[in-house]
This record gives structure tokens, C-alpha cells and sequence, in this order.
């Protein structure tokens, strides 16, 4: 029998048994739904955790110290005093592949100005840190060389910090002088805000003040927590870092051979770093979801069997005249990949509204195009694999026994 | 004059055993007879006579334990199951006591189906063909009726549609008019003596004696082997038997 006419009989067979076939395939309706709604809610994440990376600049690099060995003992980065100001000079002076430079102290306490008082960071940075990090500055402005050359005791505040001090985000709070850990900073600029982060900071309750500022007055260190810089280009990302890897290793005094003390990463990586913890948890969720597509398989092939038992009869004629055991195998299992593919069209669009539900109250996702296309190849391929026991039940019959089934 | 026609048919010593259990059931003992062309053959038997195996084997539906049968020129013992599908698609049309119609399908579709399982029909080609069987049982009127929506009598005319729309070398009908009523059964012989004018060949399984008064020649079946094997040479006419029933009161 010819496909078009195969097709034809398996229309007819899932159209005369219209509820059980949907009853049957309401697993796989079910699970192609979870799998295409995990995929979108997944894809959605890794999309606005790249967006919200990119806004802080995709040609940003960031160097910190790395864990070195004392005597044995693998000691904690954080409490390496290894970035020191000559590192960031000779940056200055030779990357060819940099355009700005920011080393970063950092503190954190309470902030007051009259009665009201809130925490936060405040953040000692170089003039050139809002360019790194793509802030803009919405009143007054930034600090400035001569700022930094004298440890002036101004900042540049968040609007979070104008609005718990002074009542109003919009309050035009510059020229007011608010206290961090009792020493007075007077507000020279207000960032504009950039809200919060995919994973829940408030990106304005920060503070920056120059970096000479907190080391001397705050943190009292003579070394960088980091030391943030921009690549001239985002693609010349892996470039910069090997440039500034040379650079660290000679002031450093590494010797050739040795581990570098410092980690360097580009902004990319750690896109991708935050991209493959959501991979890990989309792959586990993904994983469940296939395991009910192989129940509903189960399922399938049940009823399967049930149809191919009901029309022994039909079986039995349709050798009578002359279909071959491939002519009837192939029957049943295109029967079987219809009602597979059918279930998973109806959990495509299932999926796509399920998503769209989960936009509605406040997850990010999009509907990769692929998982469309899976989705489909395996409910085919489910269909294929468990529609292959009855075909091969109802091709294998004898016709005789067949025909005189009742 | 018999060596002229044609043989559709040759049995040889046709013998088919069944195991049951650790028993032997000679089903067929022995069975040798030949077919011509245009004969219009009844078999008789009791049940357990041989009646059914003889008809799987007619119907290339089982092969023989021994012995050859060799259906319209083409030995049919040796060959495979897949092979013999395919004889039976081009060699013969079946008629079965219960029409074996598919549910829910339409007169047209249901005498279709021989053809769609050979390639050598178009869609096109087919439905004219499957069109003008339904014609030729006097069904042209109810080529989209579904297999539901008709009487017995016209879905046993159906069957007989299947039956011929491939043109096989030989029809073969297995108590073709056991579900049906007095009357309609003649209807049906009239069509099958209608279809033997015509030349067709056609084996008729029953246990009815009074049907082998409207065929050509009568073989009768007992325990496996034939005991009578007489050709009739003052066949009755179904139509007039057909008139010459009482007419229906309702």
C-alpha cells in the first residue's frame, strides 16, 4: 500500500475512536508540554541574565587576585593583598588593548544623613569606573583626578540611597553631605537608576567614592579587592586578557612556569559561567519531562495493542485480499506515530501557552525554535519505538485465525 | 472438449495435517481434483468434512502438508507467505458468510480495498474500477452508502463487488448466503449464476445441499476425502425460483 493510502486508513482508524485516542495521548500531550515550557522558562533565564551581563558591558574584564600557595596552605583570593597599585599603573602605561581602568576597594556599613540612615557598599573606584559599567550619572557629576589625587571625601551616590536618606528618589540631593562610618562624604552626583539584577540585587543602593578615599579613610589597605578594565573591543576580550596576563606575571614577578596569582575573566565568561549553571538545571528538568514521554510511550503502546486485538477481523481481510505482513505492520505503526505526533502538536501548543502564562506572572521565557523541532522528532520517534510490538503483533497474525476471530 | 478449456484449479493429492497437542488431525486426506475455467463449483460437506481447510488451500490462505496445488498455473506449495499475499491480491476474490465489510467505510471504499494493496491501480484508475463492480451487482445506486447503512443483501453484494473487482481467475465464497434470509439468498444465486454466464469462475463452500441444484458441478466432502464428484447437467435457474417464492406480506 502506497503512503498516501496508509495515511488515508490511519485518519480513519484515530478519527473513529476520537476520545480514546486523545485519552491516550494525553501523556504526551502532558510531557511535551513540561518539556517545552522547561526549555522556554530556561532559555528565557539564560537570555535576561546575558541581557543584564551586557548592561553592565560586554567588553568588561575583571582581574582579582587568585589563591596562592603559603607553605602548603591554598589561601582564600579574598584575602590576598597581590593587586597593588603599581599593577594598575603599569596597565596604564603598556595594555594596548584597554581603554579604561578602574581598581576597586570596597567597604560596607551604615550611611546616615539626619535621622534617616540605611546600608550599603560604597564602592572606591577611578573616574573612569560609570564608563566601565555603563552608568550614567542623572544629577550633578563625577568625581574627578584632582578628587582622587587629594582622597576627597565625595561620592556619587544610587538613587536607593536619596530616596531611604532623603525620602524621594528624585530629590536633587547634590551638594549634601551624608555620613559613612562617621566620616562625612558630600554627594557630588546621583546615578541614574538601573533597577535590579536578574538575580535580585538593587543594582542603585550603592555609593562610589574615589579609591584613594576608601583605602586611606575606610578600609585603611594599601592593596585592590579588583581591578576592573574594558577591552577596546568585545571580541578582543581574549586578546586583552592574555595582554594584561603578561603585564601581572612581570610585575608580579612570576617566574616562567609558575601559577599566575590573579584570575582574570571577561565579562563573557562569566555569561557563560552563569549560562551553564541554568544549563544544569534546565538538563534535570528536561530529563523528568522525557521520563513521562516514556510513560506516555507506554501508554500508546497499550492502546496499540488494544486496537490491533479489536480489528483482528479487519487484519484477517485485509490479508484476505492481499495485504502483505509489511503492508499491515506499517499500518499500525503510522497509526501509532499519528496519535504520538498529534499528542505532541496539541503539547507544542500546550508548551507555547503554558510559557506564555509563565511570562504573564513574571518568569522570563521564549520558546527555543529547536525544542519545537525535538519535541516533534521524538514524539515520532516514541510512536515508532512502542507502535513496533502491536504492528508487529497484527503482521505476524495468521490470517485463517484472524478471520475467524470474533 | 475438456482437454480444450482451461484449468484454473489443479489439486494433487493435497493432504494437511494438524498438531493438537500430541495428536495428528488429517484434516484433508488426500484430495486430487481439477477446475476449469467457467465452472461454477459447489462443495458439500458436514462440518468436519474437510470444508474450511479445503478453502484455506483453495484460498492460498495455508499450504498443503503435501501434495501440490497449483492455482491458475502457479504451484503454490512452495511459496512464501509474503508471495502468496500477493497471489491472492491478483488471483482471487473472497466471500465470506458475514461480508467482512470495514466498518464504517463506504461501498466504494470497502470494494477498493483489493486494489489498494497493488501499486499497478492509481487512486483514479481504482475508485472507476471499484465504481463499476458496485455497477455490475446492481449497486450503482449506493456507492457512498457506508457499510452500516445497508441491508444484508446489499452488503453481501458488496463483498461480491470486492470479489471481483481485481478480475481474479477464480471467486470463492464460503457460505455466501448463510446470514441471509430465503429470499435475498436467492437474489444472491441469481447474481452468482448471472456471474457464471458471464464466465467467471466461482467455488461456492456449503452445507446447503439445495444450492448445488443452481451450480455446474457439486463435490461433496467427507472426512477429508471427496466422496462424490458429479457434474449437474440440468442446472436450476435462481431467478425463477426467486419468482416463484411467496410474495413478503409486509
Amino acid at each position: 500500500m502506497n503512503f498516501a493510502n496508509l495515511l488515508k486508513v490511519a485518519i480513519t482508524a484515530i478519527m473513529s475512536n476520537k476520545s480514546r485516542t486523545l485519552l491516550s495521548t494525553l501523556g504526551i500531550i502532558i510531557g511535551v508540554a513540561a518539556v517545552i515550557t522547561m526549555m522556554a522558562i530556561g532559555q528565557g533565564s539564560k537570555d535576561s541574565i546575558r541581557k543584564e551581563l551586557s548592561k553592565m558591558g560586554t567588553n568588561l574584564i575583571n582581574i582579582r587576585p587568585g589563591g596562592d600557595m603559603r607553605g602548603g596552605v591554598r589561601l582564600d583570593p579574598s584575602a590576598m593583598q597581590t593587586l597593588k597599585m603599581a599593577d594598575v599603573e603599569a596597565i596604564q602605561n603598556e595594555a594596548k588593548l584597554i581603554t579604561h581602568i578602574s581598581p576597586e576597594v570596597t567597604a560596607s556599613g551604615q550611611v546616615i544623613y539626619g535621622a534617616k540612615n540605611t546600608n550599603t557598599t560604597v564602592y572606591g573606584e577611578s573616574t573612569e569606573y560609570l564608563s566601565i559599567k555603563l552608568w550614567e550619572i542623572k544629577d550633578g557629576d563625577c568625581f574627578t583626578e584632582e578628587d582622587i589625587k587629594k582622597s576627597s571625601k565625595v561620592c556619587v551616590v544610587g538613587t536607593t540611597i536619596v530616596e531611604e536618606l532623603f525620602g524621594d528618589k528624585n530629590y536633587d540631593a547634590v551638594g549634601k553631605t551624608i555620613r559613612f562610618k562617621s566620616i562625612p562624604f558630600r554627594i557630588v552626583g546621583i546615578l541614574k537608576s538601573k533597577g535590579y539584577n536578574s538575580w535580585g540585587m538593587d543594582q542603585d543602593n550603592v555609593m562610589i567614592a574615589p579609591y584613594t578615599t576608601v583605602m586611606k579613610r575606610i578600609a585603611a589597605q594599601t592593596f585592590f579587592s579588583n581591578i576592573n578594565v574594558s577591552a577596546v573591543k568585545e571580541e578582543l576580550s581574549d586578546d586583552a586578557i592574555e595582554e594584561l596576563t603578561t603585564i601581572l606575571r612581570r610585575t608580579h614577578k612570576i617566574k616562567e612556569g609558575g601559577d599566575d596569582d590573579f584570575t582574570i575573566r571577561s565579562q563573557q565568561e562569566m555569561m557563560e559561567t552563569m549560562s551553564s549553571t541554568m544549563t544544569t538545571l534546565q538538563t534535570v528538568l528536561v530529563v523528568a519531562a522525557a521520563f513521562s514521554l516514556l510513560v506516555a510511550g507506554i501508554g500508546i503502546m497499550n492502546i496499540m495493542l488494544v486496537s490491533v486485538t479489536e480489528r483482528t477481523k479487519e487484519i484477517g481481510l485485509r490479508m484476505s485480499v492481499g495485504a502483505r505482513g509489511i503492508d499491515i505492520s506499517r499500518q499500525f505503526l503510522l497509526e501509532s506515530i499519528m496519535i504520538s505526533l498529534s499528542g505532541g502538536v496539541i503539547g507544542v501548543g500546550l508548551g507555547y501557552l503554558l510559557s506564555g502564562l509563565a511570562q504573564m506572572i513574571g518568569f522570563p521565557a521564549t520558546v527555543p525554535l529547536w525544542s519545537v523541532l525535538v519535541s516533534f522528532g521524538v514524539c515520532a520517534l516514541i510512536g515508532l519505538l512502542f507502535g513496533y510490538i502491536p504492528a508487529h503483533k497484527a503482521a505476524t497474525m495468521d490470517p485463517i485465525e484472524a478471520l475467524r476471530y470474533e | 472438449m475438456a482437454e480444450e478449456r482451461k484449468i484454473v484449479i489443479e489439486l494433487q493429492n493435497v493432504r494437511r495435517e494438524f498438531h493438537v497437542g500430541s495428536e495428528v488431525v488429517k484434516a484433508l486426506r488426500g484430495v486430487s481434483f481439477k477446475i476449469y475455467e467457467g465452472e461454477f463449483v459447489t462443495i458439500m460437506g458436514t462440518s468436519g468434512s474437510g470444508k474450511s481447510t479445503l478453502l484455506n488451500q483453495l484460498g492460498c490462505l495455508d499450504t498443503p502438508t503435501s501434495g501440490e496445488y497449483i492455482l491458475d498455473g502457479v504451484p503454490v506449495k512452495k511459496m512464501r507467505r509474503r508471495e502468496r499475499a500477493v497471489l491472492r491480491n491478483r488471483k482471487i476474490g473472497f466471500i465470506f458468510q458475514n461480508y467482512n465489510l470495514l466498518a464504517k467505510t463506504t461501498a466504494v471504499e470497502n470494494v477498493e480495498l483489493p486494489l489498494m494493496y497493488n501499486s499497478a491501480y492509481s487512486a483514479k484508475q481504482r475508485r472507476e474500477a471499484a465504481i463499476e463492480a458496485l455497477k455490475a451487482v446492481g449497486l450503482g445506486d449506493r456507492l457512498e452508502h457506508k457499510s452500516n447503512q445497508m441491508s444484508g443483501g446489499q452488503m453481501q453484494r458488496v463483498a461480491i463487488a470486492r470479489a471481483l473487482v481485481n478480475n481474479p481467475a477464480v471467486i470463492l465464497a464460503d457460505e455466501a448466503t448463510g446470514n441471509l434470509d430465503t429470499r435475498t439468498s436467492f437474489e444472491i444465486l441469481v447474481l452468482f449464476q448471472e456471474l457464471h454466464r458471464q464466465g467467471r469462475t466461482i467455488i461456492f463452500v456449503t452445507h446447503n445441499p439445495e444450492i448445488a441444484q443452481y451450480s455446474s458441478r457439486n463435490i461433496v466432502l467427507r472426512d477429508g476425502k471427496i466422496r462424490e464428484d458429479v457434474e449437474n447437467h440440468n442446472i436450476l435457474s435462481a431467478a425463477d425460483a426467486l419468482a416463484a417464492l411467496p410474495k413478503q406480506e409486509d
